[in-house]
């Protein structure tokens, strides 16, 4: 009996440590990240070198934001370029981490969508807010396996029925 | 003018025939609840004549005439139960079929009707590329002209449901379902979807307004405009602030660079009596609360929360409402 118990306290603990279904609902608008900070272009810092800060993405690991990223993914017309993944007039997302020409962690993709890149890759910056931007990095990074398994594959909240 | 939405105050034909069969079922319902009442209560009340009350435990053996009369009377109750169901599913289902019938060959008007989460897509088809008005959550139908909505979905099921109209058409996704609308007299309805269709599906309605021919064609003339050029600076400061930051993603303005098609048209936003697809009036009040914290309003909706100073924020307003 008392194994019951203690199995049964062990769960709900468990399910209080579960962040793959929150859901922020009412994200603040307010910048959270400079951009240039996201991903530090240089080793070289004014007052001592120090360890480049690691901007870890962060939905990482949480099922409703990398479905919603999905979901901007298609509204944002990504596939427009990327397609699905599998690329086309712009790379694939699909593929192995060391692929990346600009990086595969959450603040290199953040750059990425935010900044632009050379060759076709339009500035998403001050047209897309913040909190979406890092959804849809969420997505693009479960796109090749890079988010926390436990957290995709993602359920389709809104069901985008293709005309 | 009918501000709330009645099934029980009709505005059309097909609404009528639903409210008739709505108190044909409430009479005769209501009937059989007060005689069935009324006999148990009878039969609890009345008194026994002067017979001892038989002990439980002995089998209870009824004379044969006693048995006959029970007989004939559960029968016959019976009876009278299935000719009454049979009945009321005859006219259900006549009304049903009164209902859905085309009311004419050729509609004076065909309205595709897209449902997203959480609001409605209204085109009005025609021929004639240049006359193919795009709006949302508001549909203006000419009074007494039989109009033809060809609904369908973009993400999960809605229903469309102007109850003083007519009934329910689920609007499902990939296929085109059809309903009749003929407003008998001017008004404006205002309809709901009817299908749970996630977080934000009670505060999916929409407005019908059936007016005089004549004006629905002034209204029309005025929606197939695009949004005119802002004059004087303040509007086209706003004009500006909507085409720099996050609006223009998902918005359109014909008329402008803004071509975004996931999200209801603005085009003649001033124009329209609600916001947010019926959940607040359009006013300059509420149109600012809702640009500024949309998921404080509708907890859940698609509408992106975009940080606007105050000096960007008003001049939006005042643009948004200047789309008349």
């Amino acid at each position: 009996m008392q194994r019951r118990i203690a199995a049964a306290a062990v769960c709900l603990a468990a399910l209080t440590a579960c962040q793959r279904e929150t859901r922020d609902l009412r994200p603040s608008p307010t910048r959270t990240v400079i951009y240039g900070d996201a991903a530090r272009e240089s080793e070289i810092q004014p007052g001592g070198a120090h360890t480049q800060p690691i901007v870890g993405g962060p939905h990482e690991g949480n099922a409703y934001e990398i479905s919603e990223g999905g979901r901007l993914y298609g509204w944002y017309n990504c596939a427009g370029c990327h397609f699905h993944g599998g690329g086309g007039i712009g790379p694939p997302l699909m593929k192995k981490e060391n692929e990346w020409v600009y990086g595969a962690q959450p603040a290199n993709i953040f750059d990425t969508i935010i900044k632009g890149r050379p060759n076709g890759m339009p500035a998403w910056g001050g047209k897309i807010p913040e909190y979406q931007v890092w959804q849809i990095v969420a997505y693009v990074r479960s796109l090749s396996g890079l988010e926390p398994q436990n957290a995709t594959p993602r359920r389709e909240d809104s069901m985008e029925a293709k005309k | 003018m009918t501000p709330f939405q009645s099934a029980l105050d009709p505005g059309a034909r097909q609404a009528a025939s639903i409210a008739w069969l709505w108190w044909g079922f409430l009479a005769l319902l209501a009937t059989i609840f007060v005689v069935v009442i009324a006999t148990a209560l009878w039969t609890l009340t009345r008194r026994h004549r002067g017979i001892n009350q038989e002990p439980l435990e002995r089998v209870h053996s009824p004379s044969t005439a006693t048995e006959a009369s029970l007989t004939r009377w559960v029968g016959g109750a019976t009876i009278v139960t299935v000719v009454l169901i049979f009945g009321l599913i005859v006219s259900s289902v006549l009304t049903g079929k009164a209902i859905s019938k085309p009311v004419s060959k050729q509609p004076a008007l065909t309205i595709e009707l897209v449902g997203n989460q959480w609001w409605w897509y209204v085109r009005y088809l025609d021929r004639d590329p240049t006359q193919v008005v795009v709006t949302a959550n508001e549909i203006h139908i000419p009074v007494g002209r039989p109009v033809l909505i060809r609904g369908t979905s973009h993400d999960v099921i809605h229903s469309f449901w102007v109850p003083n109209l007519n009934g329910k058409r689920d609007l499902i996704p990939s296929r085109v379902g059809e309903e009749w609308i003929e407003a008998e007299k001017p008004g404006r309805y205002r309809g709901q979807c009817a299908e749970f269709c996630g977080l934000q599906h009670a505060h999916m309605a929409l407005w019908v307004i059936a007016e005089p021919n004549a004006d629905f064609e002034k209204w029309k003339q005025a929606q197939l405009q695009p949004a005119p050029e802002p004059t004087d600076p303040h509007l086209a400061r706003g004009q500006q602030v909507f085409l720099s930051n996050g609006c223009v993603m998902c918005h359109s303005i014909q008329g402008t660079p803004a071509f975004g098609q996931v999200a209801p048209d603005l085009t003649h936003f001033g124009s329209r009596m609600t916001i947010a697809a019926g959940t607040l009036p359009n006013s300059r009040g509420n149109l600012g609360g809702w640009i500024s914290d949309p998921q404080s309003i509708k907890p859940g909706n698609h509408m992106a929360t975009i940080a606007l100073p105050a000096e960007d924020l008003q001049p939006l307003i005042d643009y948004l409402e200047s789309l008349k």
